[in-house]
């Protein structure tokens, strides 16, 4: 029984400008992962990479514990993929996609796609370049759907569409993660939707992982702040992990338990984590 | 069962839920062998991590709230032990005390009162 659906060791590309990795992460089975980083950070060039569409420089990447080289067809049945733009032939009807598909996954599920459709409120006579931008993700997640995926990777599919949209395709997920085999990866740098579902958050940064870890640790772990500048004098360093210094005083992230009990906390949301992080890293002044 | 979230609470999610759901078992409104909702379920349901449903589940079940059966569920405890038998100790403890009060009044002394105690205990069993 294999308990990981993805297995990342020592990842490397390297682009012009640009260099991913080394990376090393395992997804387990059952969870979803947020895979989140500012726009450039590597996040799509580390997803191409885990469904073969490029070629790593160095490393190894296994899905269900077997590499895509060598089980291609089927790991593609298995993976149910996402991108932020349509990849079908743009004259052709809504109708029509199911016809395709069939060609493509030998698991496909005719009924299931028929469903998702009618639950999105697909037009089927519509061809596919005169669809919104909300209904082409929605086309785009009937399909991956739909051939019995086990794994879900969305690479920034929710971005730009609006919260009501984000919100069901948020119960979409959660659905399909009621099959304790089931997991799903998505990568975003807006992170409303990711934030209260996923059980682990990966954040790169400048083609590193910074960290991959339980989203509740780090709500636990870190909290916000804003002081005066003689209060913070008082703090232990070490509990200050980022700082927003403005005319009248500093908003703080910090490690909760390294703060004296009388200092009024409020709860980081990851987005906060996120930008204090980021800005602490650039500052060279991050504690971890 | 009713489970509210509160993100303003400094109290951690997972503890919020166990929270609740421990009341639930203790005013009886769940009620012993009662199946739990599934950790997959509440966590789509209430829209937080199944790490997070699944720790407050675990918790339980260490407090001895809870049993889980691999594959099968979670149920609230049969024999819920320390909090249960404590409720009942203290339905005896007010009983016996009513007893002794009754006792006093009458002019019975304790030695009576525990005669009365194992004779009382010879007609259960024989009965």
């Amino acid at each position: 029984m294999m308990h990981n659906a993805i297995e990342i060791r020592n990842l490397t590309k390297n682009y012009k400008g640009f260099s991913l990795g080394p990376l090393d992460f395992t997804i387990p089975k059952g969870c979803m992962v947020g895979y989140i980083g500012e726009n450039g950070a590597g996040k799509s060039t580390t997803l191409k990479a885990i469904l073969g569409l490029i070629h790593a420089d160095s490393g190894e990447i296994k899905i269900f514990g077997k590499s895509m080289n060598e089980h291609e067809p089927e790991l593609m049945n298995k993976i149910g993929v996402v991108f932020d733009a349509i990849n079908l032939p743009t004259d052709m009807k809504v109708q029509e996609v199911g016809t395709f598909c069939k060609l493509a996954f030998t698991t496909w599920e005719e009924n299931t796609f028929g469903d998702y459709l009618k639950r999105f409120s697909l037009p089927n006579d519509k061809k596919v370049k005169a669809l919104s931008r909300g209904m082409k993700m929605k086309l785009s997640l009937s399909i991956a759907l739909s051939h019995q995926a086990e794994l879900l990777i969305l690479d920034e599919a929710t971005s730009g569409l609006d919260p009501v949209v984000r919100d069901e395709i948020l119960d979409i997920l959660l659905d399909f993660l009621q099959d304790e085999n089931h997991t799903v990866l998505i990568s975003s740098h807006i992170l409303s939707d990711l934030e209260k579902a996923a059980d682990y958050i990966a954040f790169l940064h400048h083609g590193k992982l910074l960290f991959m870890e339980e989203k509740d640790l780090l709500v636990e772990r870190y909290a916000l702040c804003s002081l005066d500048d003689e209060t913070i004098g008082h703090l232990d360093p070490e509990a200050i992990v980022g700082r927003r210094k403005h005319a009248f005083g500093q908003d703080l992230l910090v490690i909760r338990n390294l703060m004296p009990k009388s200092i009024k906390l409020t709860n980081a949301s990851i987005e906060d984590i996120m930008v204090y992080i980021i800005k602490g890293v650039e500052s060279e002044s991050v504690a971890l | 069962m009713n489970i509210q979230i509160s993100n303003a609470s400094n109290d951690p999610i997972y503890m919020q839920i166990k929270n609740q759901i421990k009341s639930a078992i203790i005013s009886g409104s769940m009620a012993a062998g009662e199946q739990l909702p599934s950790i997959r379920y509440l966590a789509k349901e209430l829209r937080v991590s199944v790490i997070t449903t699944k720790r407050a589940y675990d918790e339980l079940e260490a407090e001895g709230f809870i049993n889980s059966v691999q594959g099968r569920g979670s149920y609230v405890s049969l024999q819920n032990k320390e909090f249960i038998r404590e409720e009942q100790l203290r339905k005896v403890e007010a009983s016996l005390l009513e007893a002794i009060k009754g006792a006093e009044l009458a002019g019975l002394s304790m030695e009576d009162l525990k005669e009365i105690l194992d004779t009382l205990e010879g007609v259960e069993d024989d009965a």
